[in-house]
């Protein structure tokens, strides 16, 4: 069972405490979009084993949405930050870039 | 003969004799048995049938990793199949009985299976059930399910009477095993201050050192347990309990674990067990390991053991498996097993040493103590069938020709040791191939990782590979002085003899609880499962109760073995919690009965409930189905509420309804994103009904909306809508459009909410006093604010049955005094409440859909007739896109009408209308379904909605709806709307 720690209130919970809300930074494609634009909107979603921007909502706690930079292999989170950003803040990248290039330096 | 030793046993106390009774013999044992070592004190070696050839089984081991001695264990409601008689602690009065035995444990006709044991070798079920087709039902399923399954279930009727608790616990280290380098890891983290927490399965401190020997800086191992446990019990930061076992490591350092409280005194107050529920920052995985069985022909006769669990039993419990005691082995450890039946007076005939130098300093003390060892040899097969008689001798390097035959009751032999690694690998940790040891052990450079990414479990002691005293120690942190022999290494032996043949392979078990040879094995080789996975599920090995502790390297070796490939490359099958089985009844806890779930009530319950309702669930509410009277049945309750709200006035407990405040500037924008219909138009005062779907487009939830000024509305949701309608505004207020200012508060249980419905209401609400309702101040679809009956109230007039109708929302403190008023004052005009199922009646009479039964996820607002409350104006809503696909605007689409049936009966919930011909799996094919049927008591007939392909188009059609008996009713297709079609009653 995951810990989250949630970016609002600061809390680091249980991941019962949480709901899952899958991929984050998924751009919105709603009435004029092509077919393709709005199936891979709907129904296309990344799955990789590895780092993973996902969605969650601290559900039973402050109500907020956030996003977590997550490895679904080692289950290393590297950070959480608020949802109303269109993509990863740049520390979290950088945390991110460092850890891949240690484990590749293994 | 299995017996009592006359003296001796560290855990037994003969001053206190337990009686029991196994198969209806009545037995005696003492405190401090388990049921097995009791059953052996009384000579009772087989204990059960195998599950495939129902083969004569006896007690293998003396731990968790009893394959075979699995009984029935209690009666009546404690009934409890599976139960491993080397865990169950004997008491008074303990009842069990065996598995897998028909008609008896001697006499069992399922030994028959015997004779076809080459038509049951590996994926004979996949083989031999394919053809024919028409046997399957008569004659290959009923013989599987006879067959299938180990033990029997308890009786469905009968409630388990016993309690369970959880157990929520924190620590910095979490220590799982409570041996010499569990104890001694424990020492060393909580002498660095952390909070330790040490968990030990059995009763018993210690681990395997009391019974293998050596010494710690002088001391006895017991001194030094003892000595140790009163220092950390000495410590503030440190916890201990013992008959807890850690059963699964999850993400991030969650931990569960499996305490059995009270299995030896049933029916004692309190659970009886608990499921511990850990977060732990670190865990010490000190879990030990677990001796592997030697493969030679007939290793499964009752009376063949585990080494190390016969000197167990000598040790701990004073009870001897057998008078002659032959030991075959390929390492060290097993001649203290030699040693251990010669020093309790028994006769070791022969030490059987696969290794063609034999051992070390243990080897040379059983020399020196006279018993006769062979080095290079082994066991050819094994002669008895329901008990060992003896061992035919051959060597170990050559096909299995006999040298000799020795007669003897039991079999002592070792095939090494594997580190219990599960803990180390639930959550990822990797293993390395030991060829030295012939063991998988942690590859401390691949832990599994926590939310740093750093490793949080580490293995020590013989759970990491390192299995003599001295090494165990150093692994664990100690810098003591170990006395112990030195052991010379193992030679790893996975066939004996090597060369064995069909015959003997054919008679070598691997995996004993599901009855898998090693010729099995290698035929799935041989059939191309390359994958230890596949090979796992292809012959079963390793899926029994005991996950293959015993089986597993073993089976692994021999599948690399044909493979023709190294065990590292073949590798292991994955390790799944828990690491042995737990109670349903703990994973449950105290969630049962009432406390299984909350039930939300109304401010109301208490009268619903003294006014006789009959209950219905509506998700977590209660909501009163109809309110009988004496006499009435609940279809004769609910004609007469609905013909009271057609013809006087109705009440109805309205306040589960969901209610959302959406507030802000940008209230009406988000509002016009979220319905279909436009909201920002909506005008104070006014209600208007919306539609939501979601972004698929098919529809989600409905209900009316009332602009309570100019930036805020009260949205109502369905009952079941409330909380996931709040989810959802704030979803997509929060992730998508986060740049509105918009705050949405879920009001739902702040408000009591009563329809007063029928042509009377009016004049109810008049009696009250108070607020106009008169149709000129408060027209239809208006809402005003103001007192009724000296209550301030939020007044609505909208209508979900067709009739001139009033929703009242008080506050909830007030909701009872004002229903007893409305109660009061409608008496003279005939008022009474109505419950969930009249409610239903009414709305279907007027066409109104009901989220859930005209929606099922599939069905868009156009299937329903909605398209007026879809704006054509608005760019954009959720679901706007998506009602754009193709297939969402496809006229042969199934769409939303009214059924009448030509005799005026009723049509089963759920029927399908047929189609001419027949679809490619032969069925008949369908043009629509039945969505919401009733009886009306207004009309004095069945009355229906259904979806039907083109129904709008096809007005007047005749369409057949067959049913379960055979029969079918036809129905006409009509308008949904069956009541009052221009609205003039609600508009009143
Ligand atoms: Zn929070």
């Amino acid at each position: 069972m995951l810990i989250l720690t949630c970016p609002y209130c600061g809390v680091a919970g249980e991941e019962t405490e949480f709901h899952a809300g899958g991929e984050a930074h998924l751009k919105r494609f709603g009435p004029g979009s092509s077919d393709d634009d709005f199936d891979a909107y709907m129904f296309a979603r990344k799955n990789p084993k590895g780092v993973h921007f996902e969605r969650w909502r601290h559900v039973f706690g402050c109500g907020k949405w956030f996003h977590a930079a997550r490895d679904t292999a080692t289950l290393q989170v590297f950070g959480t930050y608020p949802a109303q950003v269109s993509g990863p803040p740049q520390d979290i990248l950088d945390r991110i870039a460092a850890a891949t290039s240690a484990h590749a330096a293994k | 003969m299995s017996t009592r030793l006359a003296t001796g046993g560290s855990r037994i106390d003969r001053s206190k004799p337990r009686r029991f009774t196994f198969d209806g013999a009545g037995l005696r044992g003492f405190a401090g048995d388990t049921l097995a070592s009791a059953l052996l004190a009384n000579n009772r070696m087989l204990v059960g049938r195998s599950f495939k050839y129902h083969r004569p089984r006896g007690i293998v081991a003396a731990g968790v990793e009893e394959p075979n001695a699995l009984v029935n264990l209690g009666t009546g409601a404690r009934h409890e199949p599976n139960q491993r008689a080397t865990t169950t602690a004997l008491f008074e009065g303990l009842t069990a009985t065996p598995q897998n035995v028909w008609p008896s444990l001697d006499h069992d006709i399922g030994a028959v299976n015997g004779l076809f044991a080459p038509f049951l070798t590996a994926g004979f079920y996949y083989k031999m059930f394919l053809y024919p087709r028409a046997f399957w039902k008569h004659v290959y399923e009923p013989f599987i399910r006879q067959s299938a399954g180990l033990g029997r279930a308890p009786a469905p009727e009968d409630a388990d009477p016993d309690t369970y608790e959880h157990f929520h616990a924190f620590c910095d280290v979490l220590v799982a095993g409570g041996g010499v380098a569990g104890l001694q890891a424990a020492r060393v983290a909580a002498r660095a201050g952390q909070r330790v927490l040490v968990l030990e399965q059995t009763s018993h401190w210690g681990g395997r050192a009391p019974v293998d020997g050596g010494t710690i800086d002088g001391q006895t191992t017991e001194a030094w347990t003892a000595a140790t446990l009163a220092e950390l019990a000495a410590l503030p930061n440190v916890r201990f309990r013992t008959q807890v076992m850690v059963a699964g490591v999850y993400d991030h350092g969650y931990v569960l674990a499996h305490e059995t409280v009270a299995d030896d005194r049933p029916g004692a107050k309190g659970p009886r067990h608990r499921l511990w529920r850990i977060r732990a920052t670190r865990i010490i995985s000190a879990t030990g390991a677990i001796e592997r069985p030697l493969s030679f022909a007939g290793n499964d006769v009752p009376g063949v053991m585990l080494a190390s669990a016969v000197r167990d039993y000598i040790a701990h419990y004073a009870v001897s498996p057998g008078d002659r005691v032959v030991i075959v082995t390929n390492n060290d450890d097993a001649y203290r097993t030699a040693l251990a039946v010669h020093r309790a007076g028994l006769t070791v005939p022969v030490i059987l040493d696969a290794r063609p130098a034999g051992g070390g300093a243990l080897m040379a003390e059983a020399r020196a103590a006279g018993l006769r060892v062979e080095t290079g040899r082994a066991i050819a097969k094994v002669l008895g069938t329901k008990r060992v008689t003896g061992v035919a001798v051959c060597a170990q390097a050559g096909e299995g020709a006999v040298l000799d035959t020795i007669p003897c009751d039991a079999v002592a032999m070792s095939g090494g040791w594997s580190p219990v690694v599960h803990l180390w690998s639930h959550c990822g940790g990797k293993l390395i191939w030991d060829a030295d040891r012939a063991m998988f052990r942690p590859d401390a450079a691949r832990p599994p990782t926590d939310h740093t990414g750093a490793g949080f479990v580490t293995c020590t002691g013989a759970a990491n590979g390192a299995l003599t005293l001295a090494e165990v120690l150093a692994d664990a942190g100690a810098t003591g002085q170990v006395d112990a022999p030195l052991e010379a290494a193992l030679a790893p032996v996975w066939m004996m003899p090597q060369g064995a043949g069909p015959k003997l392979r054919a008679k070598a078990w691997l995996d004993f609880q599901n009855d898998v040879k090693v010729s099995d094995v290698q035929q799935a080789a041989q059939e191309g499962y390359q994958s230890v996975e596949h090979a796992k599920r292809y012959t079963t090995l390793g899926m029994a109760t005991d996950q293959g502790k015993l089986s597993n390297i073993n089976g692994l070796a021999i599948l690399s073995d044909a493979l023709g490939q190294p065990i590292p490359q073949t590798g292991t099958t994955t390790f799944r919690p828990p690491y042995a089985p737990i109670s349903m009844g703990a994973i449950g806890g105290a969630a049962r009965g009432d406390v299984f779930q909350p039930i939300r009530r109304t401010c109301l319950y208490d009268w619903h409930e003294a006014a006789g309702a009959h209950w219905e669930p509506v998700g977590q509410w209660r909501r009163p189905y109809c309110y009988p009277r004496a006499g009435e049945t609940h279809q004769d309750a609910v004609r007469r509420e609905i013909t009271t709200v057609r013809s006087a006035v109705g009440l109805l407990d309205a306040s589960t309804l969901g209610k959302l405040i959406v507030k802000g500037p940008d209230a009406g924008r988000f509002l016009d994103l979220i319905y279909t219909n436009m909201m920002s138009t909506l005008a104070v005062g006014r209600c208007r009904y919306g539609l939501m779907c979601n972004e698929n487009g098919f529809l989600s939830d409905d209900g009316v909306v009332a602009r309570m000024s100019d930036d805020t509305f009260l949205c109502h949701t369905t009952t079941g809508g409330a909380d996931r309608i709040h989810a959802h505004l704030e979803e997509w207020l929060q992730t998508e459009w986060w740049d509105l200012q918009v705050y949405v508060a879920n009001v739902t249980e702040h408000w009591a909410q009563f329809a007063v419905v029928g042509p009377k209401a009016r004049q109810v609400l008049e009696k009250l006093g108070g607020l106009d309702v008169s149709k000129s101040a408060l027209p239809f679809m208006n809402w005003a604010e103001g007192t009724l009956g000296g209550v301030t109230a939020r007044v609505f007039r909208i209508s979900f049955s067709g009739e001139l109708s009033y929703e009242i929302a008080v506050p909830v403190s007030l909701g009872r005094a004002f229903w007893d008023a409305l109660l009061a004052a409608g008496a003279e005009y005939g008022a009474a409440p109505y419950g969930t199922e009249a409610l239903h009646v009414l709305r279907a009479e007027k066409g109104f859909i009901m989220i859930g039964d005209e929606t099922d996820g599939t069905v868009i607002p156009q299937d329903l007739g909605l398209d007026w409350a879809i704006s054509k104006k608005k760019p954009d809503y959720i679901g706007k896109r998506g009602q754009e696909r193709l297939r969402m605007v496809d006229p042969d689409r199934w769409k939303l009408v009214g059924l009448e049936t030509l005799d005026g009966s009723v049509i089963p919930d759920g029927a399908y209308a047929v189609a001419d011909g027949r679809n490619a799996n032969g069925q008949r094919n369908t043009q629509g379904r039945v969505t919401s049927t009733y009886f009306s008591p207004t009309l004095g007939r069945g009355i229906a909605m259904g979806l039907v392909r083109r129904g709008p188009d096809r007005m007047g059609e005749v369409i057949e709806f067959p049913k379960l008996d055979g029969s079918s009713v036809k129905a006409r297709i009509v308008s949904p709307v069956f009541y009052d079609p221009n609205g003039e009653k609600q508009d009143a």
